[in-house]
Parts: C-alpha cells; structure tokens; sequence
C-alpha cells in the first residue's frame, strides 16, 4: 500500500465513519481490507482504493463494516458486569421501585455479546425485577452484526469467551456446532442500526448507557460532542459505562467518574454544566469533516 | 507458582496445553490416563486440573469421582477439556463435581477465561 493510498483510505473512513486511524495503522487496513478485496475480485489494496474511487457504493459499505471493529465476546472485561450486578441495578432498583421499568442502551452492542450479557445479569438477578419492565437496545453501525446480534447464534468458539459453562448450560440451545441464546433473553433486546456520528435523541432516555471500545477510534472532538449528547439522552441519576481505556476525564464536564469504580461515570448536574460552556460542541457533520 | 495436572492421552494436547499453561505461569504435570492422573493425585494434589474425558484405562470422569474423594480433594479446579460437547456430557461433568468446562479445539485465549473464570489466574491476564 502506497502512502497515498493510506492516505486515502484514512480520509475515507473518518469520512464515512468517523474511524479516526493515527499514521501507524496500515497492518490494520491490510488485515481487515485484504481478504474483502480478494472476496470482490480484486487483486489488492491499490484495485480496492481505485474501485472506491470509481464511487462503487457497495465497496463503500463493505469496506466501513469491515473496518468497525467487531472483536467483542461475553462477559468482556467481566469489572463492568460485576458493577452493573452490584453496584448500577441495586441503585436502579431503589430509585425506579416506583415506576419499576428500567432501559439500559448498549451503544457499541456489536455481536451481541455484552447485551446478551446484561439480559443474563439481569435474568440471574431473579425475583428482584419479578414484575418490572425492561428494555435493552443494542445499537451498532453495521447492518451485518446486528443480524449476527438478532440471530443470538454463536460458534464453539465464541461461546468459550468470557461464558461461564453454566450460564451456556442454562441459556443456550445446542445445534449441531452452534449455539444460539435462549427466546426469552432474545426477547429481551431490540436491536437497531446507529452511527454514534448522527443524531440519537429519538432513541429517549436511558438509565444506564454502556458505551464501551468505541470512543477510543473518534479523534478528541467528536469524542466530546459524542459525550454531551449522550448526557441528554441519561438521567440524572443514570449511568454511563465505558472501556477500560477510555474516559471522560479532560474531554467534558457532563459527567463525573464514580470513585474506586473504574469505568462507572455518572452525569453531572445540567445546571453546574451549563455554566460552562460544553467544550469543542460541535455538530457532528462540522466534527466528521475536521478531517485532521 | 500454581500447579497444574494436564490428564490426556494424546501426547501433542499436552505438549500444546503445557506450553499454553507455562505461559500463563502454572508448573505443569502430565498423565496419559485417569489412573495415572490419581497416583500422582495421591502423593501430591496440583492446583489445577486440565482434564480429557475418553482415554484408556480410566477415563476422566471417573478419575475425578476418584480424586473428589482424597482427602482435600475438593480443592483442586477442575477444568474439563474434551471433544465431547454436548450437553449431556457438560451437565454430568458439572453435577460430578467439574468447575468449567472446555470444548475441543481450544486455544490459549480459551483456556485463560476459564481459568480466569475459577479463579486460577486474575482476570487481567486472560486478556493479555
């Protein structure tokens, strides 16, 4: 791959996607981009770059889904599912006990496997939400893993990552290979295709929110503008979940990191926050052409 | 350092498991049976146990029965690792007193959440 092409294709996905790669990334392009090439007849990189310029717009497509990352399994991280179960629902439990609905979003749902793994906390959490309503809505940009998510079937070896054996026992089926997740949890959880770049007021609000592993590929403003529009989109006593390497901390004022918690943040009062001017609030569109 | 016993009649399973394990910081053990697996159990019980179902002599299950019933040998985790994936097979390991269970093949990423899983190493290193 030529440095222009690189260049090329950097532009192309922060474009298209928002995937903001730093100069170092052409392993990447060449692992993820490769084998898509060869899948549409292409001889490699270069025909692949030509071809994306020629407008092909099912290339375009392909090539965004390929670059999203997708590497997810159950459990990930297991801190976050040990917060949610011990410190997030008991506190939701309290503060809803009136109400009794809770809506949790995962906006980075991907696979499936971190919202199939809340459905499983919650359901392991038994008669303590005996009677309440809840929604999971798991949003991803592709259109090819939210199918995988809908479906709820897994691989042998997807089902060995981070899946305790009973909870395989206890909410999958076995066919043949292959492993798919009990109705009742699919049930559980809508699905729907979003880009954290555009506008997603319409989904409402949310008591906790997990937004895990995918900020870390936005470059600093649209980080930012990302987080102040999810503070809209939380309640005031909600919760945010993020990944391991990421933070607010530096970026916005709109929410606040719970001690001791890692990953944990809670949104800050609107009020203390309107004080200040957000940082960098940008439109999405202004933050996607940045192009830096 | 941890103990493990890897029990499987296949010479190249060990050899890949003890690799894997000696990565993750275990001192590796190994049998090519259930018997041998509890004569070894008998002088000293390891950690860990990495254990295949079908092999001659004694098969896995049983050794574990056998092993369950030593004196503390109700502390050793035992992880199956088996190309017996169905559940019946996988509910019977549990019900007999296995703490995970691995369905073959198996890789490294594999073996260090499950071990993770028991407790055997922290969470942190299974994602290394």
């Amino acid at each position: 791959m030529t440095p222009t092409e690189y260049e090329y294709l950097r532009k192309f996905l922060k474009d298209n996607s928002g995937l903001d790669l730093s100069a170092d990334k052409q392993y990447l392009i060449e692992s993820r981009l490769l084998p898509l090439a060869r899948k549409a007849g292409l001889s490699g990189i270069t025909d692949l770059v030509q071809k994306l310029q020629a407008g092909s717009r099912q290339l375009i497509v392909d090539v965004v889904e390929a670059m999203t990352t997708n590497e997810t399994f159950f459990f990930r991280d297991k801190v976050p599912f040990d917060h949610f179960r011990d410190h997030i629902m008991p506190e939701v439990i309290k503060a809803r006990a009136a109400r009794r609905s809770v809506r949790i979003w995962c906006a980075a749902g991907s696979t499936g496997q971190e919202p199939y793994s809340l459905a499983m906390c919650l359901k392991e959490m038994g008669a303590a939400l005996t009677g309440w309503r809840v929604e999971i809505i798991a949003t991803d940009l592709s259109q090819e893993v939210l199918e995988k998510a809908k479906s709820g079937i897994y691989s042998q070896f997807e089902v060995q990552r981070g899946l305790p054996i009973q909870m395989l026992v206890k909410y999958f089926k076995q066919t043949g290979e292959t492993w798919q997740i009990n109705p009742e949890l699919r049930a559980m959880i809508q699905h729907r295709q979003l880009n954290l770049l555009h506008d997603f007021a319409q989904l409402g609000t949310f008591d906790v929110i997990f937004c895990r592993n995918v900020l870390i590929y936005f470059d600093q403003d649209t980080k930012i503008n990302i987080f102040n529009r999810l503070a809209r989109q939380i309640e005031p006593d909600g919760f945010l979940v993020l990944g391991a390497a990421e933070t607010v901390v530096g970026l916005t004022d709109t929410f606040r990191p719970i001690p001791d918690r890692r990953g944990l943040y809670k949104p800050n009062d609107p009020r203390a926050a309107a004080a200040k001017p957000p940082v960098g609030a940008v439109p999405p569109r202004m933050a996607v052409m940045a192009g830096r | 350092m941890k103990t493990c016993l890897v029990v499987d009649d296949s010479s190249v399973v060990r050899k890949i498991a003890r690799r894997i394990l000696e990565g993750l910081e275990f001192q590796v053990t190994e049998a090519e049976d259930g018997s041998k697996a509890l004569e070894i159990c008998q002088r000293q019980l390891p950690d860990a146990v990495l254990l295949d179902w079908n092999m001659p002599v004694m098969d896995g299950f049983e050794f574990m029965g056998h092993m369950r019933r030593l004196p503390g040998g109700d502390q050793p985790k035992v992880v199956f690792c088996t190309t017996e994936n169905n559940v019946a097979h996988i509910a019977q390991a549990l019900s007999g007193g296995a703490n995970e269970y691995i369905m073959k093949p198996f890789d490294k990423d594999i073996i260090a959440d499950k071990f993770a899983e028991v407790g055997l190493i922290p969470v942190g290193q299974a994602m290394v």
